[in-house]
């Protein structure tokens, strides 16, 4: 065994990092587009090393990986970036090297819940488990601790990221439908979120979704 | 014997070069001709036949800094490898005393900077104490990672054959090395971190600390930066490459290649990249210290192959 699927996976990992440590959206969006080309490869080098599950399974997961979170998905926030004139999260709501610290205790969290949960299929020497746990969990934290719409997208992407990390390791078991319904509702998500930023952008002249908490119902 | 005396003229005659192949480097990148790659031992030996002027309200301190710096870095450097599978001093827990005896240069020189009474230099020293500390837990991190799969504390051991002890591919060994990338621009104060060519007093980290000093005490400073940006290299260059374990002329060979490849990967990382803010260089250092840990989690949580 290789383990090529493992420097995949740790480039993953340092995007996730690197998306908590930017504060230029442009930056995190280009970060989460090739986060998602890393995913797209990932499960043809996992086929290529372990041949378990359906081959063309596996090229039509990467194709749509491909296409969605690699190319679409960016494209659209960037789209709703350059239509918003937003550049950067000035004022996140915890500072970027408490986040950047944050995520790294998350990391360790992650690996060691990998360690202590008992996987029916995930072998311990592939890093699957503990990065989608790290992905999910820095998902959630970019999702807290930012201020802008377009970042909390970004933190949805990461969640969807790591589930889609953990369906792989699973990639023979995990019906098809599952993960085709997942990248359905990430584009719904993202969908209605490009366009609650566009109208959030018109009402109030930026997407700052603090001052939402000031609206009386 | 052999084996000490090529190790010592590597040590002793290579930092300079490697200065050279970056200014060299960054000069092609800038469409200039550049300097000869020997400039570094010409400035040097300019520096060493000049006198040297001591401003009355300096102390011993002041005369020590160059000297114990350089010393510190030398000895440092008799701790490492050079492409042999030994080093002349090398001992069990090497790796802690060769990173402590760069902290001892480096607190040298910020004594003789404080030394001086000028409040530039003051802010210097501090700005590189606040730095070192935040570059000090990723050297060591990445020090774990290549210690622990050898299950020793010697440079020797833990290098004497990297393919076999790391197997074909490990994600902690990319890891381990962009962190120690990352370090080695911060302790060098190389561009991302700071700018070894600049004299603008308000944003100089290194450069502002040495300000004061001349003649051959300049050349000690810059020979000493020199050796320590070599030993960093030499670090980088065992980790990455696989320097025949038997030493000899062939893997000299294969280490000088190295060094001179790291040495031209800083000059085209200070071509194309500009200087992060004073505010950003922490950021910059805690990310290294990020990745040398997520390389050190995955280390221990796939076993080591």
């Amino acid at each position: 065994m290789t383990g090529y699927a493992d420097f995949l996976l740790l480039a993953v990992l340092a995007l996730d990092l690197y998306v908590v440590y930017s504060s230029r959206l442009a930056a995190c969006v280009r970060a989460s587009a090739l986060q998602g080309a890393a995913l797209a490869l990932l499960p043809v080098v996992h086929y290529l090393e372990t041949p378990s599950a359906n081959l063309v399974h596996v090229l039509v997961m990467a194709a749509s990986a491909l296409a969605f979170k690699a190319i679409f998905i960016p494209r659209l926030l960037m789209r709703a970036l350059r239509d918003a004139g937003v550049r950067r999260d000035v004022e996140p709501f915890v500072s970027l090297h408490l986040s950047v610290l944050l995520a790294g205790v998350l990391v360790g969290i992650s690996f060691w819940l990998a360690t202590v949960l008992a996987l029916p299929a995930a072998g311990t020497t592939h890093l699957f488990v503990p990065t989608s746990f790290a992905t999910f969990l820095i998902g959630f934290l970019v999702l807290v601790s930012r201020r802008k719409a377009i970042t909390q997208v970004i933190g949805y992407l990461l969640i969807e990221n790591g589930a889609y990390i953990f369906g792989q390791s699973l990639a023979a078991q995990m019906p098809f439908v599952v993960e085709l319904g997942l990248l359905l509702d990430l584009l719904v998500g993202v969908f209605v979120m490009g366009i609650v930023i566009h109208q959030i952008n018109r009402e109030f002249d930026h997407i700052d979704v603090d001052q939402l908490n000031l609206l009386k119902g | 014997m052999g084996v000490t005396i090529l190790h010592l003229s590597l040590l002793l005659a290579l930092p300079p070069l490697l200065v050279g192949i970056i200014a060299r480097t960054k000069a092609w990148f800038a469409g200039r001709k550049g300097a000869p790659l020997w400039q570094p031992y010409l400035d040097l030996w300019k520096l060493l036949h000049k006198g040297a002027v001591y401003s009355r309200t300096t102390t011993w301190l002041f005369r020590a800094g160059p000297i114990v710096s350089l010393a510190a870095a030398l000895a440092a450097g008799l701790l490492t490898p050079l492409g042999a599978a030994s080093s002349p001093l090398g001992f069990s827990g090497d790796v802690i005393l060769f990173a402590y005896l760069l902290g001892l240069g480096r607190f040298f020189t910020m004594a003789a900077a404080l030394d001086t009474g000028s409040s530039f230099e003051g802010m210097g020293a501090s700005r590189e104490a606040a730095f070192a500390s935040l570059a000090e837990p990723a050297l060591f991190l990445v020090l774990a990672i290549v210690c622990v799969p050898a299950g020793t504390a010697s440079f020797a051991e833990a290098w004497a054959s990297p393919w076999q002890t790391w197997g074909p591919a490990h994600p902690a060994l990319p890891a381990a090395a962009v962190a120690l990338f990352g370090v080695l621009l911060a302790e060098n104060s190389r561009i991302p971190v700071d700018d070894p060519t600049t004299h603008l007093e308000l944003t100089m980290i290194h450069e502002v600390m040495v300000l004061d000093h001349g003649g051959p005490d300049l050349a000690f400073v810059l020979y000493g930066s020199a050796v320590k940006l070599f030993l960093f290299a030499s670090l980088l260059v065992h980790m990455v490459l696989p320097v025949p374990p038997a030493g000899g002329a062939l893997g000299a060979g294969v280490f000088v290649a190295g060094a001179a490849a790291v040495a031209v990967l800083v000059g085209i990382v200070e071509s194309v990249t500009v200087r992060i803010r004073l505010l950003r260089v922490p950021q910059f250092l805690v990310g290294a210290s990020v990745i040398a840990a997520l390389g050190l989690a995955v280390l221990l949580y796939r076993g080591t192959p």
